[in-house]
């Protein structure tokens, strides 16, 4: 396991909608991929070197310049057997690492249990923006959603003081936890004790924050500064998620891939940045993955959904690179004879993300026994 | 012959409508059970809403495309019309049809869109599945305007299977690819720009020179099929009966699994399901026979409260007990936000699934929002069903102990049903409280600020989460 002096963190950013990983990390030399992508193909010319057969979309630059610097490890041809081209079976598959059957309970609630045994802290996981991925959740473990960071407090509306803490003490009474009175409701009353609980400490964030860099106003800039200001607030949260939506480009992928692209890697720069100034970087690690690639040919307009794809680990005691081998091109090695393939199965990432950074045993959390990647510094 | 159970009549009125105040059940109840179901399926018996009413307060809803507008003008149509089903089901189909206004092509075919599903919400699954499949709307949405003869994009082709009608593992990759291929060239028109000309609505155009018409095969028939005849050859499959049921039965009875477990999870109720369906395979279809069945049934009179409220349900119906919003008043939009912060902006859905329902509404997160949403309003004394409320609790009176307090309240907030937590929680904070008392007009006044607290507190609790 790595050491590090702070407690290590993971941040996690779904990408959904499934990400075209050939357009991010493209296979700039290989003649297939021109002939793939007559309308959506980059150009030599436009793309920015990563190796003599690989190339950034220049859209990307922020993460390009991250990676030159030593702290992005692209994983090139991530997948799993029998790929599902349902987004909502794929984004389940990911969140439970169960490919067969459907359950409820996400690895990162697991690992959160793991992290917290007791739970004790109901913000050792935390999830930013509208709803909690199925990934964070498990029975029984608190995990805190944040929609509003600025105005989070149960009872918020009550303006005079002595009523709402009256009020406060009764909703307390009334979310206690009770044997026998059923599952869902046994679930409002442990996420009502954990609202109250994590509103008290959360509170506080917003005020001790302080920072020079200036995110951007649109929704994964936002999230990421959220996670920023509560890392820095210090209140021992390990397990950060975030999602940025819209990558299911079947149309129109010219107009609206690039700018999400261009959003997500800048706010990750500006995140790193934020976190550098604030001497709080090095305990974390950021994961970034979608829930399959997308199609090798395009359809003239935008590209359908596919199974291989790929994701990145960034942070400063990552060790920069390429791990994998880019799926081929060639047709006797796609997927559904028109897919990339995968050569890293998203298990063996998420193993070692959990074994070697986390220090959780990742066996019982993704279900079985997975290679895994050296991606750290040690 | 009226009906006796008004609690029965409140949880037909949750689920059938948006909720409603003790008021509006009273008068739902002087007619029998059947007679209230058969005129909730049958809204033409009702006045029709008159939409244009609010486009006086809100010009963006006919002017330009606002997106907040239009949504408070949805919401404001939920709390208003006199034809409750009729907007529930419009919901429900835009829940199943999911389509969202951040990826349109023009901004009014996302409002033509709710107009259509408010036309088609009772008929025939043939009809629906055909209009859905020429809406401009969802045309963009599903990219079936990118779905050309010689370059199919399998987009609505996958999604008319999975989503909307036969669930995930009843047809093949390949059944896939010939949907695709016999929806190719069914595209819409270009509608003229809105400025400066206005608004203009595109329609649906079949291009006969960008269509396959050569053969398919589509779950196990051949021919050289189009659209319809794919949506017929769907609309018989049991598979559809099944699912559309389920469907049914999550949206209006009790909380499902969520849809992909579908395939693999058995309905908590088979028996339900299996009625269902029978009618839908018997009446070829035929939503408003299947409902009939639905609401009739033993099974959907004992689900009280088996349900978590959608975002919308716990908004309109909150402001349906307050009875504020008859008018257009100017807040309107921040009731549209309020369903958002709590994870259900309407006519912009998370993904193509739509939303996930039941318990995953509900996290630290979204709960916080649902209490502070009903406390505030709840909370309001100069509203009119609050005042309703008041005078009925008063006219109880002239002293009210706290354990009747509490039991006026939970019948004037839904007839609720609460557990014994919560129960011992209130009555100690009532007892803290004392008697009510409307003898003169100080202790009117702060008998007044005890129901007031009471009642939020009922709507802060567990049970309040449940339709």
């Amino acid at each position: 396991m790595t050491t590090v002096s702070a407690p290590p963190v993971l941040v996690v950013v779904q990408l959904s909608g499934g990400n075209d990983f050939m357009n991010t990390v493209i296979p700039i030399t290989d003649g297939i991929y021109h002939d793939s992508r007559p309308s959506l193909g980059v150009k030599e010319q436009d793309a920015l070197p990563l190796n003599d057969q690989l190339a950034w979309n220049p859209v990307a630059a922020p993460l390009k310049e991250l990676y030159d610097q030593g702290n992005v490890a692209i994983i090139q041809g991530i997948g799993y057997e029998n790929h599902n081209r349902s987004h909502f079976r794929g984004m389940d598959i990911w969140h439970t690492c169960e490919p067969d059957k459907i359950v409820t309970e996400g690895w990162l609630g697991k690992t959160i249990r793991e992290l917290n045994p007791s739970g004790d802290n109901v913000v050792t996981g935390i999830s930013f923006g509208k709803g909690l991925p199925r990934a964070m959740v498990s029975p029984g473990v608190p995990v805190t959603s944040v929609s509003d960071l600025d105005s989070f407090g149960v009872m918020s509306t009550i303006t005079a003081d002595q009523q709402r803490e009256e009020a406060l003490g009764v909703f307390k009474r009334m979310y206690t936890p009770a044997v026998g009175s059923g599952i869902v409701a046994d679930y409002l009353s442990h996420t009502g004790t954990n609202a109250l609980a994590s509103a008290q400490i959360l509170g506080s964030v917003p005020g001790k924050y302080r920072s020079t860099v200036e995110y951007a106003s649109n929704s994964i800039a936002k999230s990421l500064r959220d996670v920023a200001r509560v890392h820095t607030a210090g209140i021992g949260t390990r397990v950060f998620y975030t999602q940025h939506g819209g990558y299911d480009t079947h149309a129109t992928q010219l107009a609206v891939h690039p700018k999400l692209l261009n959003e997500l890697t800048t706010a990750i720069m500006d995140f790193f940045q934020d976190l550098r100034d604030h001497n709080a970087s090095e305990e974390v690690v950021m994961l970034v993955f979608s829930e399959f690639g997308r199609r090798i040919k395009d359809n003239g307009s935008g590209t359908d959904h596919g199974s291989g794809g790929g994701a990145f680990l960034i942070g400063d005691r990552v060790r920069g690179g390429l791990y994998g081998q880019y799926p081929s091109l060639e047709y006797a090695q796609l997927a559904n004879g028109e897919d990339l393939g995968y050569n890293i199965d998203f298990r063996s990432v998420y193993s070692t993300l959990l074994d070697q950074w986390l220090g959780v045993d990742a066996n019982p959390i993704v279900n079985g026994s997975y290679e895994q990647l050296k991606p750290f510094i040690e | 012959m009226p009906t006796e159970d008004l609690a029965l009549v409140s949880h037909l009125l949750r689920r059938a409508g948006f909720g409603t105040s003790q008021k509006e059940v009273e008068i739902y109840a002087k007619k029998e059970y059947e007679e209230i179901v058969d005129d909730l399926l049958t809204p033409e018996k009702f006045p029709e809403y008159d939409a244009d009413f609010i486009s006086r307060y809100y010009m963006g809803t006919v002017t330009s495309d606002s997106f907040g507008q239009t949504q408070a003008a949805w919401i404001y149509r939920m709390i208003n019309t006199p034809r409750p089903l009729e907007e529930r089901m419009t919901l429900f189909w835009h829940h199943l049809f999911a389509t969202g206004w951040n990826k349109h092509e023009h901004a009014m075919t996302c409002v033509q869109q709710i107009d259509m599903f408010r036309t088609i919400c009772l008929v025939d699954m043939k009809t629906i599945l055909i209009s859905l499949s020429k809406d401009p709307n969802m045309i963009c949405w599903l990219d079936n305007c990118e779905n050309h003869k010689d370059a199919p994009n399998e987009n609505y082709g996958r999604e008319i299977m999975e989503l909307f009608s036969l669930g995930v593992g009843n047809y093949t990759e390949e059944d896939i690819k010939n949907a695709a291929r016999a929806f190719t060239g069914w595209t819409f028109t270009q509608c003229i720009p809105l400025y400066p000309f206005g608004t203009y609505l595109s329609e649906f155009e079949f291009r006969q020179d960008d269509h396959d018409f050569g053969e398919k095969i589509f779950l196990g028939e051949v021919g050289n099929f189009d659209g319809y005849d794919i949506v017929d050859i769907i609309v018989k499959q049991p598979a559809t009966a099944k699912f559309i049921s389920r469907h049914l039965y999550n949206f209006f009875v009790a909380d499902e699994p969520q849809v992909p477990a579908w395939s693999i999870r058995e309905p908590r109720d088979p028996e339900a399901i299996a009625m269902l369906s029978n009618t839908f395979i018997e009446t070829e279809g035929n939503i408003r026979e299947v409902l009939k069945v639905l609401f009739n049934s033993d099974f959907f009179k004992k689900s009280r409260f088996m349900k978590i409220k959608s975002p919308v349900d716990f908004v309109v119906g909150t402001v349906k007990i307050a009875g504020t919003h008859t008018f257009p008043q100017q807040d309107l939009i921040n009731l549209a936000g309020s369903t958002a912060l709590m994870g259900q902006t309407l006519m912009d859905p998370p993904t193509v699934e739509s939303w996930h329902t039941g318990p995953e509404w509900i996290d630290s997160g979204t709960l916080t929002d649902r209490v502070n949403f009903a406390v505030e309003h709840i909370g309001n004394l100069n509203s009119d069903g609050i005042q309703d409320i008041i005078e009925r609790i008063k006219s109880k009176g002239p002293q009210i102990k706290p354990e009747e307090l509490i039991d006026l309240c939970l019948d004037l907030l839904g007839h609720m049903e609460i557990d014994l937590v919560t129960r011992k929680s209130l009555l100690e904070y009532g007892n803290s409280l004392g008697n009510l008392s409307f003898n003169n007009q100080d202790s009117e006044v702060e008998s007044l600020e005890k129901i007031k607290h009471m009642l939020q507190l009922i709507v802060s609790c567990r049970e309040y989460q449940f339709a």
